[in-house]
Parts: structure tokens; sequence; C-alpha cells
């Protein structure tokens, strides 16, 4: 009953196969996290090492892959079908972990402790919005490095847009790097007149601004705060850019997300937009949640007449129920395909996999198969009746 | 029946996914029926507030989007860069240093990456249109209505300035830091949390109302997005979910309306039905869970057709009707 051949085409299994770096990106409440844990159990019982990074897993389906000890590595999961080979491990990100990691690893241990005491490292650290994207890469580039696994499939954070995921950390860097800094170092290295003197106009207005702003203090720790940061990183824009080098090369994949809804799709086009313009590979976009009925060919109207029928005759209640269960249910599925097909007609050249919309919440193994079995299969493969 | 008549600042949140902007709209197109003046405003630079009511994208510049029953709504959406340019103006007579500044990137580093600056920026502004007087210059508004960032992070979001009080221990930003404080825990503000009726959307409800209780931010209403009505008999529910329904009944209320009832249209429509009735069941303990929070619970329907400007009033309509006006 699909109409666009991209669809039937996708062969998610090869995909999942052949990558070795799978990014599931979209906006906020589309499945994300669920989708990227069905693709990651699929290619495991289908015999790959598979490790999957999530950001913010659902309590019970946490719980299910064995997440809830939050030790920032990753961790086995139980009951995966490891006939074929292949194994699963998984991870949620711990953001300020990991960036207390990158400290701690790369400081003398007393100015580590400096840092970390810092209150505008806590700050940083802890909830600029931003550091969770730049740790999530973070994070990708040391699972990476480690070697251990065939594919990482990574979820990314639940962003305000989903092009914050490809722009923090390079902001971040850039910051780290930039003009700012060198100047928010002058008083630290060269101290009193010294540094007055290579102030430009602009640059002194703005330590005034600062100093009226938020206090001496404050000035004086984030001064310090910078300082430490600068002898830890040494190039941090070049840190960030190794990171985002990652992501071009071969054997990376973007999955982007999407529901039938306005809102997510819009989001769904600009990140395929964006993909292409950066030459990143993006391998479909999956659209979840697509309501689908197993009698399309009992029409909305022919449906509601019958219930009305039954009403005034005012016998078979339950035969009426069902009936405008099924209206409703063919008329969302009427939508949710017009929907893909002004999608897919507007970009020809990406494949569209859809999901149907799950009964209830995907919350164990069983689920995500069933998910990873219709991302591979098209949706028919679950649908309720044969 | 009004249920938050002190109320001047509603701030609305919820998961993404939820139609948190849209449920934000429809709480000031709720508000602005009694006849009041509305402020309606966006944090976080999406443009949702244009996209819903079909207007070009909204300017750092308060606009009359809607006229409702005797009041109006007008939108801002809240830029993080202008709003500092402001901000230095007001508090320290600096908008021509802005350019300088931006030349640097201190704009930048303000707005983007400076620990919770930007969430520090949209809190003033709100407080700002919040507590305007007559001879402040600039509009009066009855209400404002923040769509504020969702769930996950809103605590945090609101609990900007106390972290400030904590990093400047005195002067003007000090001074300005605890105002905005003060509004926010105050009688007159509500913070409003956008839910479905599913699993992970009810959990970060439960969390975020915890979080901002222990904030001691004052927690408003629950707002149940996008119900749907149930359609099966309430005694059938529990059949219908295990695949129990009597196929002969179905079969034979089918034939009586005409339709030609095969075994395999039979067994289609059980199954519809069985995923619906399941439905049904997993939204009724959700409910029960929302219930357990002792908050006003209000209750909107799916729209069929979407979030469109009529189905806004739809929605601001009920919102009437249950209080929340």
């Amino acid at each position: 009953m699909t109409s666009y051949d991209a669809t039937s085409a996708y062969d998610v299994d090869a995909l999942l196969d052949q990558a070795r770096i799978l990014v599931c990106c979209g906006s906020g409440g589309v499945g994300k996290t669920t989708t990227a844990a069905a693709l990651a159990l699929r290619a495991a019982e289908r015999g790959r090492k598979v490790c999957v990074l999530t950001i913010d897993p659902a309590r019970r389906l946490a719980q299910s892959m064995g997440l809830s000890e939050l030790d920032n590595t990753p961790r086995a999961v139980n009951d995966v079908d490891t006939a074929a080979g292949g194994s699963l491990d998984a991870m949620m990100l711990d953001m300020k972990r990991t960036f207390d990691e990158i400290v701690l690893t790369h400081a003398e241990p007393g100015r580590a402790q400096q840092i970390l005491a810092n209150p505008f490292y806590v700050s940083l650290s802890s909830s600029f919005a931003g550091t969770q994207e730049y740790m999530a890469m973070e994070k990708l580039g040391q699972l990476k490095r480690e070697g251990r696994w065939d594919l990482i499939v990574v979820d990314t954070p639940p962003s305000r847009s989903a092009l914050d995921f490809l722009d923090a950390p390079q902001r971040l860097g850039r910051f780290l790097d930039g003009r700012m800094i060198r100047l928010l170092l002058a008083p630290a290295k060269a101290g009193g007149r010294a540094y007055m003197k290579v102030l430009s106009v602009g640059m002194s207005v703005f330590t005034n601004v600062l100093t009226k702003v938020l206090g001496a203090q404050a000035l004086k720790d984030l001064s310090l705060f910078v300082a430490s940061l600068e002898t830890m990183f040494g190039g941090f824009r070049e840190r960030a850019e190794k990171t985002y080098q990652l992501l071009k090369e071969p054997g990376t994949s973007f999955v982007v997300v999407a529901t039938p809804e306005r809102d997510a799709l819009r989001e769904a086009t600009y990140f395929v937009e964006r993909l292409s313009e950066e030459q990143m590979p993006l391998a479909a976009v999956v659209l979840n949640r697509v309501h689908r009925s197993a009698a399309p060919e009992l029409s909305v109207q022919r449906s509601l007449a019958g219930a009305e029928t039954l009403d005034e005759a005012g016998d078979a209640p339950l035969a009426a129920a069902v009936l405008r269960v099924h209206a409703d249910r063919l008329a969302a599925a009427a939508r949710d395909e017009r929907t893909a097909a002004r999608f897919a007609g507007a970009h020809r050249a990406v494949p569209l996999v859809q999901v149907a919309a799950q009964a209830g919440d995907v919350h164990d193994l069983e689920g995500l198969r069933t998910i990873g079995e219709e991302l591979a299969n098209g949706p028919e493969a679950s649908a309720p009746v044969a | 029946m009004t249920l938050f008549p002190g109320v001047k600042l509603h701030v609305v949140t919820g998961k993404g996914g939820t139609g948190k902007t849209t449920v934000a709209a429809a709480l000031a197109l709720s508000l602005a029926q009694a006849g009041r003046q509305v402020l309606l405003t966006e944090a976080e630079g999406r443009q949702g507030i244009a996209q819903l009511f079909d207007t070009p994208p909204l300017p750092y510049e308060e606009r009359r989007v809607a006229a409702a029953g005797g009041g109006e709504v007008y939108a801002l959406a809240i830029d993080p860069e202008a709003a500092l340019i402001e901000y230095l103006e007001k508090f320290y007579n600096l908008r021509r240093a802005g350019s300088a500044l931006k030349r640097i990137g201190a704009i930048d580093f303000a707005t983007t990456i400076a620990p919770g600056l930007r969430d520090v920026l949209l809190t003033g502004k709100v407080m700002e249109a919040a507590t305007r007087e007559r001879r402040g210059g600039g509009r009066l508004y009855d209400a404002v209505v923040l769509d504020a960032p969702p769930t996950g992070r809103i605590a945090r979001f609101l609990n900007v300035n106390a972290e400030v009080a904590g990093l400047a221990r005195m002067g003007p930003i000090r001074q300005q830091a605890d105002s905005v404080m003060n509004l926010l825990r105050s009688r007159q503000t509500a913070v409003h949390l956008v839910t479905l009726l599913e699993e992970m959307p009810v959990q970060e409800t439960v969390d975020g109302v915890a979080e901002l209780e222990a904030a001691g931010l004052p927690v408003g209403a629950v707002l149940v997005n996008m119900v749907r009505a149930p359609m099966l008999p309430a005694d059938q529910l529990d059949a219908a979910a295990a695949g129990r329904l009597d196929g002969a009944e179905i079969a034979a209320g089918l034939k009586r309306s005409g339709i030609d009832a095969t075994d395999r249209l039979v067994a289609a429509l059980a199954a519809e039905a069985a995923e619906h009735a399941g439905r049904v069941l997993l939204e009724a303990r959700e409910r029960e869970v929302l219930s357990a929070l002792g908050r006003p619970r209000l209750e909107l329907p799916l729209l069929p057709d979407g979030a469109d400007l009529s189905g806004l009033y739809d929605l601001a309509a009920r919102l009437t009707e249950q209080g929340l006006s």
C-alpha cells in the first residue's frame, strides 16, 4: 500500500551489517532513543559487536537494558541472542562525569581539583546548553578509540533543535579557543599595568562591563577557570574538530528520526538539508508512530454510516463501537500516509523507513525486536493481523 | 470558577512532542477571552508562536497576534542577544558599547556560552514584561504566558537566578536576580506542566513537579493534551484488550448495517479494537499516576487535523470551561 519506492527499496539490514557509526538524530519526543536501541539490538543479533550510547532513555527501557547503573561505561545487555556471534553493550551518558574525566585525565592532580571546584566549571559542566552535545561527541570519540566494537549507535541529546548536536561542540570549541579567552587570560598571565596596555578599547570596555556586572571576585574565578582550561586542553577547537571529522569518515551514517507531524518533519527537513551541505551521509529518515489499518478496504464513510445505522436501530452497540474505532484509525492512517508522501515527494533521494504506531510504550527487548523487524522489513512485518 | 485567580505569570512547560507551545498559545487566548491584555512569550528561538498564528517570524518586538472576546494577545519571541543589549542599556547605560562587545565575541559569549546567562536574560525579560508599571513605558499586560523550555530543564531554567545570586554576591545583577526569584516563587506565578497520557511524558511530569517543589517554585496545573475519547463501551474494554471480543456478535452487527462480514474483516476490526482498548487502559493507568500528584488536572482533546488556528480557539474554550481563564 506504500506508493513511494524508496520505502521498500531501502535495505536497513545491509546498513546494520556494514556501518561503523550510526547517529540517530531528530527533535524531542519522536522516539529517537527507542529507534537507536532497536537498531543496535538488531545489529547485535545479526552478529555484530555493538555499543549503544543513549542520552535519556525512558526509565523502564533503561532498566530492561540493564542501564540502572550510572557509571558512564558500557555494560553488556542481558538476554540478547548471541547465536550469530554478536553482542550488545549499552551505556547512558553522564555529561558531568564525562567532563570531569577529561579534566582528571589532562590536568595535574592539584590543578584538576582546583578546576572541579571552580564555580564557573560547575555551571559549564552541568548546565550549559551545548555541553551535553559536546560530551556526547567526546564520548563517541572515546568509544571509537577503544576499538572494541564493530558498530557504535549514538542517540543524540534532546536539544531544542536537532542541529544543535552538530553545532554546539564547535561553538564550545570556538569559544574556548577564541579571542575572548585570550582576553580573560590576560590578567592571569600579565597582571597589572602590562595587562592594561595590551587591551584594545573594545576589550577594556568589556572587562569594565564584566567587573561591573559580575563583581571582581567572579571575574577572578572566571579568569582562573579559563587559565586552567587552557593549560589542560591545548587546542580545544582542534579536539572538537577531530570529533566532528569522525562524523565524516566512511562507515558513519546518520538516521534522522521523525513522526508524521508538522513540527517533527520540519526539524527533519532542516537536518536532511544540513547533512547534505556538510556532505555527511544520511542513511534514511525513520518515520515513527505511523498509523496503519488492518482493513483498509472498509472505508471511513462506510464504517461511520454503518455505525449510525446500528445506533438508530439501537442494537449491536459493540459492532457500532468497533466500526467507529476502525473509522478513526483509518482516518489517522490516511493522514499519516499523505504526510509521508508529501515529505517523500520533497526529498526524493532520501529513503523513508516507516514504523507503525505501537499499541503501548516500548520497554523491553521484545518490543525493541518488533521495532527492529519493522525497520528492516516494513510496517507490514508486524501489522496486527496478517 | 477560576483556578488561579491571583496569577499573573503563567509558565508552560512540557516534554518535547506534548504540544507545549500549542497549549501555551491556547492559554493566552483563554486568558484574553475575559477582556485581558495578554503577552505570549517564547524563549527558545523556534518561532513556534508565529507558525501557530500563521504570521511571519516574530521580530524582537511585541506584536498583536490575536483578538479574542474583548482582550488581545500580543506575542514576543525573546532574542537573548537583543535582550542582553537592552539589559546593558537599562542597568549600565551601555548601548553604544554593544557593537564593540559584539566584535570581540563578548555577546556570543554571554548569550551562548556563559553559564546560564542566556537563561538569566530570558527570565529577566519575562519579569520585566510581567511587572511593567504605568510610567515605565511599554505596553501594560494583565497576564504573561511563557512558552518555557522542556520539563527536563524547567526547574534549572527558572532557578538560574538563584545560581547567579551565588556567583554575584552584590551589585545590580544580584538585585535583579533576587527580584526575578521573588516573582517566580510568589503566588503571582504558576508553572503548568503539559503532558500526554503516555509513560515517558507522565514520568517526566512527576519528576518535574518534584524538582519544581524542591526549588520552591509554584506548581500550577497538569495539562493533559491530545486526549482521545474512548470509543468502546467501558464494560468491554478488558475483553477487547485481551482479544476476547465476541466475533459472532460483531459479525452479526456488521451484517445488519449492510457490511459484508468476512472472517478476515471481523478479525481485523477486533484487532484494531484490541489496540484501542489497550491504549485506553494504559491511559487510565497514567491518569491515576497524574491524579496522585494532587494538582488540578485539565484535559484537552486530540485535534484530528492538528493544531491550526481554529483548533487553537477550540482548545482555548476547553481551558476556559475548566477554569483556566
